[in-house]
């Protein structure tokens, strides 16, 4: 399985303080990896650093099969290259629909002549409404999406990254605050995108990772502490000590 | 702007009916084409009303839609008016000029013209010269592309540096402040080439043009409903599509914006920019109404006046900005005017001249507070609870 996405030697600090501290992380083509460790590991920073929020002190963050550096590029052309993220606070536009939240998200010239002329096509509705079937909110599409439910509003937003069509999902915490039900339907859209792209999520929640059924990395203090099978890195000495026995 | 975007939005058929309404019942009730029931003076206060509006409309587009603050276009809105008054007055002193040398034993010759020109017009800041700015004075076509040119360029450069470096919110309001603050404490200068502080004036006569006041008047006051419709028109059609998606998604959460791939920073230049064109043309059409222009007119209060109007009329909502801004700027000169009639209050005389601005102030406050979807949200208040007793 070819690299997909590389971080080497990365580190920030923070006013002196380092969130992220020498990480090294790889992803592969169409991976599935969940990413667990205690509050503050730096789990979502490392997605900042990705996705170019954040620019690290220093270290490499190489993306493609060109191993492209992602460092200095902006937001937007992370984006367009191919990396979708969805934040830990669910962030859907609320005073628009359902809708118009996935028309926004789908994949077309983002530039402001091309956004300005452009109409919908058929072909382009269907597809709203295959994903939004997809997410379970195909009766919704007309919706403002203020009105959703807390978990109906974390799908909304996975729905966004998939009408991306991203190369790279970074998924932080898709589960905080859902149901058991809810979270069941989560791990399959989850595991289901991951069939054709690489996906990275930021998890707490055991049973919602083992569900994932993934090699699992364990960042504590911004670095690796630890990675494998679930089971190989619960059984792990310095994972139980800082994160699972507290 | 096709029929079936009209069909999609039959709030913007309406509001075009009543203007053309409006206009229509203002023609007939004037002096210069009607039965004489409005004076020529109120229909220019009208037409000036509408120019106001116009660039309340994009007002609304930078901050109610786009959730910029701009606290400086009025800057855009008077260089408009600038542009067009040089050559209203280049060419009505040439006129004059022209006039009183014809009698002369030899025909002018140009260079003789122009001194004439320069004299009479800069006289008052004690030079003759015109400027290298007045270079273009004599060609209308080209001062009214300067209308849209030279606030669009300002504006383009401005945002391109303030954007770029990522200055939002109140920043950014502070920043649009200074800028037209500099502008105006420039053209202040009588070294600025636009007669400092005493403006250019005289804008309301239109050179070769015999026709009576009353008349001109109207012409402006048609040439205005016409621009509001059509900038209204236009504002209506940007943010019915995705444009408008993406420029209310900048408003709501920017980060998000950027993370699907939008460069927030080229809609927010693109919206500042277009914003201010239309702020110019406004302001060209509002000057030959006023008659004078001068830089007061761009002081920062002046654009701080315009957020109030779109804050009060409802932001968000085109025809908020409309109906707050008549409302507001007809009142406004009905309390300045010496109209209103004064109270008196607890043997305390209060005269509205100077109590307008406390009441306008408090109004602010309490719409900010109380109703933050203005007059348009509270109309649709009561729309919708209509609906819902009648269903
Ligand atoms: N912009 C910032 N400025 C200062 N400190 C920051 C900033 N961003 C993150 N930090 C700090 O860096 C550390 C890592 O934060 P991060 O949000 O990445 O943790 P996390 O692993 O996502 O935690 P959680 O599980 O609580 O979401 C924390 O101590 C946080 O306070
Ligand atoms: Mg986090």
């Amino acid at each position: 399985m070819s690299t997909l996405l590389e971080v080497s030697g990365v580190t920030v600090s923070f006013d002196g303080f380092r969130a992220i501290n020498n990480l090294s992380f790889q992803i592969g083509e169409a991976e599935l990896r969940a990413v667990i460790g205690p509050n503050g590991a730096g789990k979502t920073t490392f997605m900042d650093i990705v996705t170019g929020k954040t620019r690290p002190d220093s270290g490499h963050v190489l993306y493609g099969e060109r191993s492209a550096s992602l460092i200095g590029m902006s937001e937007a052309k992370i984006a367009q290259a191919g990396i979708g993220r969805k934040f830990q606070k669910p962030t859907v536009f609320e005073d628009q629909t359902v809708q118009a939240n996935l028309l926004m998200a789908l994949r077309k010239p983002r530039g402001p002549l091309a956004v300005l002329l452009y109409r919908p096509s058929p072909a382009d509705l269907a597809r709203v409404a295959e994903l939004a079937d997809e997410i379970g909110l195909g009766d919704q599409l007309e919706r403002p999406s203020g009105e959703l439910s807390h978990g109906q509003k974390q799908w909304l937003e996975i729905g966004m990254l998939l009408a991306q069509d991203p190369r790279l999902l970074l998924v932080d915490e898709p589960a905080a605050g859902m149901t058991p039900a809810e979270r069941e339907k989560t791990t399959a859209i989850l595991v289901e995108a991951a069939r054709t792209r690489a996906v990275v999520v930021v998890e707490h929640d055991m049973e919602f990772v083992r569900r994932l059924n993934c090699k699992v990395t364990v960042l504590h203090e911004g670095a690796v502490l630890a990675e494998g099978s679930l089971d190989h890195v619960t059984r792990n000495q310095d994972v139980i000590d800082v994160y699972l026995g507290r | 702007m096709h029929r079936s975007f009209i069909a999609r939005h039959p709030s913007v058929l309406v509001f075009l009916a009543l203007l053309a309404l409006f206009t229509l019942a203002v023609t007939v009730l004037s002096e210069g084409f009607g039965v004489g029931v409005i004076s020529t003076s109120f229909v220019k206060t009208l037409g000036k009303t509408l120019c106001l509006c116009l660039v309340a409309v994009a007002m609304d587009l930078i901050w109610g839609y786009a959730g910029i603050l701009s606290l400086g276009h009025f800057a855009f809105f008077g260089l408009g008016g600038y542009m067009i008054g040089m050559w209203l007055m280049f060419e009505r002193t040439r006129h004059i000029v022209e006039g009183a040398l014809a009698d002369a034993a030899l025909p002018p010759t140009p260079e003789e013209i122009e001194a004439a020109i320069g004299n009479q017009v800069f006289g008052v800041v004690g030079s003759s010269d015109l400027p290298l700015i007045w270079s273009f004075a004599d060609s209308l076509a080209i001062q009214l592309a300067l209308v849209v040119l030279v606030p669009g360029l300002l504006a383009l450069v401005f945002g391109w540096l303030a954007f770029r470096a990522r200055v939002t919110g109140v920043y950014l309001s502070i920043l649009t402040q200074a800028m037209t603050l500099g502008l105006a404490l420039y053209l202040f200068q009588n070294a600025s080439g636009l007669r400092g502080n005493n403006g250019l004036s005289g804008l309301q006569n239109l050179p070769g043009v015999t026709a009576p006041q009353s008349e001109v008047s109207l012409w402006f006051f048609w040439a205005s409903a016409l621009a509001l419709a059509l900038g209204y028109l236009l504002s209506a059609w940007l943010v019915s599509g995705k444009f408008g998606s993406v420029i209310r998604g900048i408003r709501d959460n920017e980060a998000r914006v950027r993370f699907l791939g939008y460069s927030v920073e080229h809609y927010k230049l693109a919206i500042f920019t277009l914003t201010a064109c239309i702020a110019g043309i406004a302001g060209a059409l509002y000057y030959p109404q006023a008659g004078i222009i001068n830089p007061a007119e761009i002081a920062p209060i002046a654009s701080i006046y315009l957020a109030v109007w779109v804050a009060i009329g409802g932001r968000g909502r085109l025809y908020g900005a409309v109906i707050g801004t008549a409302f507001v700027s007809l009142l406004s000169s009905w309390f300045t005017g010496g109209q209103a009639p004064d109270l008196t209050v607890a043997g305390y005389r209060v005269a509205w001249v100077d109590w307008w601005l406390v009441l306008l102030g408090l109004s602010f406050v309490a719409v900010t507070l109380y109703a933050p979807r203005g007059i348009a949200g509270g109309l649709e208040r009561l729309a919708g609870r209509r609906k819902d007793t009648a269903s």
